[in-house]
């Protein structure tokens, strides 16, 4: 019994559920079947790879001064009652 | 104020994605902190703190959201309306070729992009770029998943999302991210 395998442009589109191994077994075991003979899809998803690793490399920009000034202001309107008696 | 200065721009995100503007966000992550602030003695451990306060940061955002009676649906926010942009449906063959669904012109490989270019800060501000512009929620299920490092089930929790929208809004927003990266790299490599 042979089943159709799955295309490129199918693979593609559940690389996300691959790397996050939420595919089912036998599906899978047919993204791996058609990475082990598709050179197009294993460098595409090299590149989804690196990418990933990429954006890992960024970091979480300041908070803008401000912005923190406000927030500052914030919390002594907040105290402000509660600290008296 | 570390607590403060390291959560306040990821709450910021997060209460953006519900209400009209960034102004109505910053009062709205200036509530939450009062809410985190009044409300940590009942704070009983059961998730992270910074789970806790994020859910305080969403739901003061959703509340807000609907009060501003904002039309702009969770499809327009997700970008669920368009197709996805990351992959181009000319990359592969037409139902009439000869290979249905298989790649026309193989994708660029990247193993030859030295790692100093691939780590440069100029590649990093192109993929600030490209997050920037994506839509509000694929934006923010990136920044948490893969600049932050949060877990999926984080994520989920915090955005009171479904796993598979969650995959679906990383995938879209990687995949753009992706496309960007390559043409980035890829004019770089035919200057040199």
């Amino acid at each position: 019994m042979s089943e159709r395998g799955l295309t490129c442009h199918e693979v593609i589109d559940i690389l996300t559920e691959y790397f996050e191994d939420a595919l089912p077994a036998e599906e899978r075991r047919r993204v791996e079947e058609h990475l082990a003979g598709c050179d197009g899809c294993t460098a595409y998803l090299e590149t989804m790879r690196e990418t990933v690793r990429v954006t890992g490399m960024l970091t979480e920009e300041q908070i803008p001064v401000e912005q923190k000034e406000q927030l500052l202001e914030a919390f002594r309107d907040w105290t402000r009652p509660e600290t008296s008696p | 104020m570390m607590l403060v200065e390291q959560h306040q721009a990821a709450m910021l995100r997060i209460a953006r994605m519900y209400v009209s503007s960034y102004a109505v966000a910053e009062e709205v992550v200036q509530e939450a902190w009062l809410g985190v602030v009044k409300g940590v003695d009942r704070f009983e451990g059961r998730s992270s703190l910074r789970t806790w306060m994020y859910r305080i940061v969403a739901n003061k955002a959703k509340t807000k959201g609907a009060a501003e009676r904002r039309s702009l649906p969770f499809s327009s926010l997700a970008g669920e309306d368009e197709p996805n942009p990351g992959v181009d449906a000319a990359w592969f063959q037409d139902a009439d070729d000869q290979a249905p669904g298989a790649w026309r012109t193989l994708p660029w490989d990247w193993t030859g992009v030295p790692e100093d270019r691939l780590l440069g800060t100029e590649t990093l501000r192109q993929v600030g770029r490209a997050i920037e512009t994506l839509p509000p929620m694929q934006a923010q299920v990136i920044r948490l998943r893969d600049v932050l490092g949060w877990s999926s089930e984080e994520v989920c929790n915090a955005l009171d999302l479904s796993e598979t929208n969650q995959r679906v809004l990383l995938h879209r927003a990687r995949t753009s991210v992706r496309r960007e990266l390559d043409d980035y790299l890829r004019a770089g490599s035919e200057d040199r």
